[in-house]
């Protein structure tokens, strides 16, 4: 038959490596010109774009907080209005939290997820696609609200009955709420993605035992991803609904419960914060074994302890709640639940120590970020120790002492991290090494713009100062303090605006970098830098945790994938032992299309329930466009077992 | 020095089961639909800690009537998809979209007695805490149910018209474990909504 003897013809088993590299750089490339951006499905440069998005997103955020950082520099300031105050606290944290911090982490692991265990694509990548677009509108609905004066302004968490439909009339809550769905889909479009992916497309040889920790890092968060984020989407989905069609969920008067809310969030937003931090301890692992030139010390407890902190997150929602008069049985259990937590954090700080300690340090940019992660978020943890005491937590609830700690936390404990590696990866992006002097510079200002801005705060928050006002009185005596944490602000602005320099120079006209320029052990420093279009020329295997450190002077390859499509090797899920190949998905305008029908939806849904029958109409046909069978030839028929397959040359 | 070489060229090309990626695609979504649904009930359990009777006073218990022939026929119609599943096994496609029609016509009754559950309720979404929850629940899953119906009008055309392709059989077979989660997770949910009343 011709067809087989085509697919024959284009196995890699009988192309030359150059010919190979020819056919594979055809078929895994990127669609060209303006409408090619909307057709793109591969995770490199998808996840490129959502990491760009939401570093501008960050950029944009931290302008704002800059801008409340003047507004309290001095007491009874009239810098913003309180009206402008409220809209810019609220759109600062959301866009933080659901815009910056959980984006970006899945941004890199959907980036080096595939490379690092041995792939050429995401299992799913048009869905990849489709959830980049649906962050992508969220995060403009909510800065739209914003620029046309009509932000949301009811924090982050927008509390009902705040939010609700009495006291916050007007469209302003719902497009945070519909800001929500959106990026909420996205992130579990994610999180789907990256435990499929690692599930079955890992390289042979790289059973679970084997995986790289930030490989199991994005396992543990996606997992978590997966049964939080239903709860804040079901939430925003019933403020949104008693906006709109007058059920009474959030209702007290007809038997709804503002508490109802609370609960519901920070069952969500407990496990956040974890969504947030697993991914970037995954990085601390990473930064660390490879500048400590030896594997990590205890990786089992090492793994073990981020699949504990993955459950434990969950079972401690309610010390957000403590101030809110409930049983004393449970908060007794919230606050041992709270305390449980700081063990298997701590587990990995002494494995990270040990590792440095033991290894042979080279100390370079990504290592002094990783120093200042520990520094800061040792602090971080503390006074969030300190708050598992509930009548600690009532004494400085709702003060600058939480706003201190959660930015010890989130700053310390994943911005660090997060920066660090990307001065560690962004020579496998680009194929270029950022300046390590414009990067030594870039760390010590941030780590002492960012002490400078938020210590004096939990000083302030025990003299009672509270979160969320826009200004205070000069007999209170915060004045100075206040003064100080917007001094350190605009360090800390000047030290983002120096990273931000560092990757536009060095993106351009940095040293080349090579496969390998920190000697690191995981897969994705075997390929070239820039990685290519397709990953890997052919398939690696592995037999062992560090890859690149142990293999054997024979390490085979795998053959026997064709070159004319999009094939992947399948393998099992415990052992990645061969299964099957596989056919992606290649490029297309629907993930994209079906973005927009769904944004349609969901924006029309905030002005009448009809948005949800037009939304679905317009999403359906999409994804009938997108499913539709193209007639292509069955791809293969080795079922029947297929010819001889020739050695190669 | 000798390379040496993986072969994979030999292994099949499709696969369907726990061993395809589309089936732990589709576990993936199953398990944030159901999360949803279980916080839908915790919720309406919070919501009966505000009233003293459940359903609210002058709101009657559910009728049972449309909602227990409904489940009964979304049971049923775990029958047919169990035949379409297994033809697709086999590939084969004239028993698969037969099947399929077969759940189709159920799913589209199962539709109309939906109607009558929404009413069966005796309140609206904005009467009171109750109503909206009861509302809300009966909602998201009759979304479920009009999504699914219609993936089996496409699956049943495709298969009846062409051109398939092998991997459409596996699409067959996790459209079969996606309606059995539609029916599945009604079951608890019909339990809570028209039993509850009666017992809490």
């Amino acid at each position: 038959m011709s067809h087989d003897h085509d697919a024959e013809k284009n196995k890699d088993t009988v192309l030359s490596e150059a010919e190979l590299r020819v056919r594979l750089e055809q078929i895994w490339k990127s669609p060209d010109g303006f409408t090619g951006w909307f057709k793109n499905v591969f995770h490199k440069p998808i996840s490129e774009r959502m990491i760009i998005t939401s570093f501008v997103f960050f950029a944009l955020a931290g302008l704002l907080a800059l801008l409340m950082r003047v507004q309290l520099a001095v007491p009874e300031n009239t810098f913003l209005s309180p009206d402008l105050y409220n809209q810019f606290f609220t759109v600062h944290g959301s866009t933080m939290m659901f815009l910056f911090a959980v984006p970006v982490m899945q941004a890199v692991g959907l980036y080096f997820v595939p490379l690092m265990i041995g792939t050429r694509n995401l299992a799913f990548p048009r869905l990849n696609a489709f959830g980049y677009y649906m962050f992508l509108i969220g995060g403009l609905l909510l800065w739209v609200g914003l620029a046309l004066n009509i932000g949301a302004d009811t924090g982050w968490t927008s509390y009902v009955p705040l939010a609700g439909p009495e006291h916050s009339p007007g469209k302003r809550v719902d497009f945070w709420a519909q800001m929500i769905t959106f990026t909420e889909i996205a992130s579990l479009v994610a999180a789907v993605e990256i435990i499929v992916t690692t599930f079955k497309l890992r390289a042979p040889g790289m059973s679970l035992n084997r995986m790289p920790i930030f490989v199991w890092a994005m396992l543990v968060q996606s997992f978590m991803v997966i049964f939080a984020m239903p709860s804040v989407m079901l939430a925003s989905g019933f403020l949104a609904m008693d906006r709109l069609v007058d059920t009474h969920f959030f209702n007290q008067a007809e038997g709804g419960d503002p508490l109802l809310w609370q609960h519901l969030f920070w069952f969500f937003g407990h496990p956040e914060v974890y969504i947030i931090f697993i991914p970037a301890t995954g990085m601390v692992s990473a930064l660390v074994q490879s500048f400590a030139r030896r594997p990590i010390v205890g990786y089992t407890a090492v793994v073990l302890s981020l699949i504990a902190t993955g459950f434990l997150g969950f079972g401690l929602w309610v010390h957000h709640m403590f101030a809110v008069g409930l049983p004393q049985l449970g908060q007794s259990f919230f606050t041992a639940a709270s305390m449980l937590i700081a063990i298997p954090s701590g587990v990995q700080i002494f494995c990270w120590i040990a590792t440095l300690w033991s290894g042979r340090v080279i100390v370079r940019t990504p290592l002094l970020f990783v120093a200042g992660f520990i520094a800061i978020f040792v602090l971080g943890g503390l006074t969030g120790v300190m708050q598992a005491s509930v009548p600690f937590n009532l004494q400085v609830h709702d003060t600058f002492f939480v706003v201190a700690h959660f930015h010890y936390v989130l700053i310390g404990g994943a911005v660090f991290p997060l920066i660090g590696a990307l001065y560690y990866w962004f020579p496998k992006i680009t194929g270029r090494m950022m300046s390590e002097r414009l990067g030594g510079w870039n760390f010590w200002t941030f780590f002492i713009g960012f002490n400078l801005t938020f210590f004096p705060l939990h000083q302030l928050g025990l003299a009672g100062m509270p979160r969320r006002v826009y200004t205070y009185l000069p007999e209170t005596g915060w004045g100075s303090l206040n003064f100080i944490a917007t001094v350190g602000a605009a360090i800390l602005g000047i030290a983002v605006l120096m990273f931000l320099i560092n990757v536009t120079i060095s993106w351009r006209r940095g040293a080349l970098a090579g496969a390998n320029p920190w000697h690191a052990d995981t897969l994705e420093w075997s390929v070239p830098s820039p990685a290519p279009v397709y990953n890997y020329l052919y398939l690696p295997t592995v037999n062992s945790r560090t890859p690149l450190w142990t293999k054997a002077e024979d390490q085979p390859i795998v053959k026997g994938l064709r070159a004319d499509i999009l094939e992947v090797l399948v393998t099992n899920l415990l052992d990645a032992m061969p299964d099957h190949r596989h056919l992606l998905d290649g490029t297309s305008y629907w993930p994209f299309l079906t973005a927009v029908a769904v944004g349609i939806g969901i924006i029309t849904a905030i002005f009448t329930p009809w948005g949800v029958v037009i939304g679905s109409v317009l999403a359906f046909i999409c994804l009938a466009g997108w499913f539709w069978p193209h007639g292509e030839p069955v791809p293969d028929s080795s079922r029947e077992a297929g010819p001889p397959v020739q050695e190669a040359a | 020095m000798n390379q040496r070489v993986l072969d994979v060229s030999t292994l099949p090309a499709v696969a369907s089961g726990p061993r395809a990626t589309i089936w732990w695609g589709v576990v993936g979504l199953l398990t944030i639909e159901g999360t949803m649904f279980g916080l839908l009930v915790a919720t309406y359990f919070y919501l009966r800690l505000n009233f003293t009777e459940w359903p609210p006073l002058g709101t009657p218990a559910p009728d049972l009537l449309a909602g227990s022939l409904n489940i009964s026929l979304l049971l049923a119609s775990m029958g047919p998809m169990i035949i379409a599943h297994r033809a697709a096994l086999q590939e084969r496609r004239r028993p698969i979209w037969i099947a399929l029609a077969i759940c189709i016509a159920m799913g589209v009754v199962s539709l109309v007695l939906r109607g009558f559950e929404f009413t069966a309720m005796h309140c609206r979404w904005d009467t009171h805490a109750y109503g909206s929850v009861v509302w809300t629940t009966l909602g998201m899953h009759t979304g479920h149910l009009i999504a699914s119906t219609l993936e089996n009008v496409l699956l049943a055309l495709l298969m009846r018209l062409g051109p398939v392709e092998r991997k459409h059989f596996v699409d067959v077979n996790v459209n079969a474990v996606y309606w059995y989660f539609v029916v599945l997770a009604w079951l608890p949910i019909y339990i809570i909504l028209y039993f509850g009343p009666h017992l809490l």
